[in-house]
């Protein structure tokens, strides 16, 4: 094919981002369980990178848990995210950011359906009207947060203090990148490079000088599929999907996992832990579990931050052998300490530790 | 149930990578007529175990080459050793054989043994 009809197919697989002014919204599980990761994105916009991120206090779950387990109808789901459209318009944005891939993936649904079905658009907006007295406009753009990342990984490479390069060997780390299903394989226009060649992270790997591993079940799901976790009964499907996938790369030698999706993060990272105390299995090296990182934590990383304000101590697995692995200096006595010195209960059973 | 409430379950997926066809490998070698096998279905059609249970020649064929050890040690055991499978076979495979020597072979390995 020639160079310029495969770059002009390649622009199809673009999506339009803003370059400032960004309504921020962020995640359930993120704030909860790698709350690091979130403060880290508002630092690097505002303090590193010199963008206008606004975030509104009153912003609330997008319910799309609920959603997803059947017991919040779409009209609810529909008026909890028209509530959102109408905080940020009071507060004069126009540029959405999500932080859950979840609510990322509904945010574009709930748009796909208001342009084919107005009439349900219209309902919308007299039910947010009469429940709290509120008006909303569509936001001109919709991104998710490591959209933003990745639109920036150039500018974060050139201030990077550290590069994904084994500082023993001088060889890429191997990374596995992992894509939220939620995030374009339902909507493939709102991802960048689509469902088929989604680019997002891998993007962000080769700028920050790492080594992207193919393995056959790249594509597949975490494990997370909400009904399959959320009845106990049914987490063995979970685990047994975790598995598979773990397995799939182990040949590889990953030396970390990065996701885009707060539920792929979770489940990857904990579920290691599971299957290690059910089967006796590790997937990484020497016996130890594989990392599993945010953007956002990688970025900090390659920024020179301190891990432990990153949150990273806040994993099931722990990050020393791969912090080891970057040349990375950290204090492990300050691992569980509060920023005035308190030292804080450590959890038990970490893996790596 | 261990304390988690829920376990892992294999994966149906059948892997050639990791499977293991030393099984297969041993009975072709010993009666290479099951080369020949077009898998028609005559043989577990007239088989006597197979009239009241869901024994099938065939379906234990195709295990033994796709190295489905486990299933397979199973299945091995309901044959009755009759014959009337290597009668009607329209390929002339010594399907008795094939089973003799399949159960030869798990015999042999201790993984394995019928």
């Amino acid at each position: 094919m020639k160079p310029e009809g495969k770059k002009r197919i390649w622009s199809d697989y673009q999506k339009e981002m803003a370059d400032d002014k960004f309504f921020y919204v962020r995640s359930c599980i993120r704030q909860s369980f790698f709350p690091g990761s979130e403060q880290f994105f508002l630092n690097l916009m505002r303090n590193i990178l010199g963008k206008d991120v606004y975030e509104n206090p009153a912003h609330t779950t997008c319910t799309g848990i609920g959603y997803h387990s059947d017991i919040v109808l779409p009209a609810t789901i529909m008026t909890v995210i028209a509530r959102h459209f109408a905080l940020m318009k009071e507060a004069g944005y126009k540029n959405i950011v999500i932080s859950c891939v979840t609510s990322f993936g509904l945010y574009t649904e709930i748009l796909e359906t208001w342009k084919h079905f107005p009439g349900e658009l219209e309902k919308t907006r007299e039910y947010l009207w009469k429940a709290t007295g509120r008006e909303f406009d569509i936001p001109e753009t919709v991104a998710h947060t490591s959209d933003i990342v990745y639109k920036f990984r150039d500018p974060i490479a050139e201030k990077a203090k550290v590069s994904l390069v084994d500082s023993n060997s001088g060889k890429p780390l191997n990374v596995v990148e992992h894509i939220g299903c939620h995030y374009a394989k339902m909507f493939p226009k709102s991802g960048i490079g689509g469902a088929e060649f989604p680019r997002v992270l891998s993007g962000m790997i080769e700028a920050w000088g790492g080594n992207v591993v193919d393995y056959p079940e790249r594509r597949h799901c975490c494990g997370f599929g909400f009904r399959q976790y959320l009845v106990q009964a049914n987490r063995g499907y979970s685990v047994s999907n975790t598995e598979k996938k773990f397995s799939s790369m182990k040949p590889y030698k990953p030396d970390f996992v990065l996701t885009n999706c707060p539920g792929c993060n979770m489940f990857m990272d904990k579920w290691q832990y599971t299957i290690k105390e059910l089967e006796g299995i590790s997937y990484g090296e020497n016996g130890e579990s594989i990392p599993i990182l945010t953007y956002e934590e990688l970025a900090g990383l390659v920024l020179g931050m301190n891990p432990w304000d990153l949150g990273l101590q806040y994993h099931m697995v722990q990050p020393e052998p791969l912090l080891r692995k970057l040349g990375i200096d950290f204090d492990p006595a300050d691992k569980f300490r509060t920023k005035d010195g308190r030292q804080m209960p450590v959890p038990e059973n970490l893996i790596n530790a | 149930m261990n304390r988690f409430g829920f376990s892992l379950s294999k994966g149906r997926q059948i892997n050639y990578d990791t499977n293991d066809r030393s099984a297969a490998e041993y009975v072709i070698a010993g009666e290479p007529s099951l080369l020949a096998c077009i898998e028609c279905g005559g043989c577990a059609s007239t088989c006597t175990s197979g009239n009241f249970t869901s024994f099938s020649l065939r379906q234990l064929n195709i295990l033994l080459k796709r190295g489905e050890n486990d299933s397979l040690r199973d299945e091995l055991r309901k044959c009755m050793l009759c014959g009337k499978c290597t009668l009607v076979c329209p390929r002339g495979v010594n399907t008795r054989n094939v089973i003799l020597l399949a159960m030869e072979a798990f015999n042999k390995s201790q993984d394995y043994a019928v």
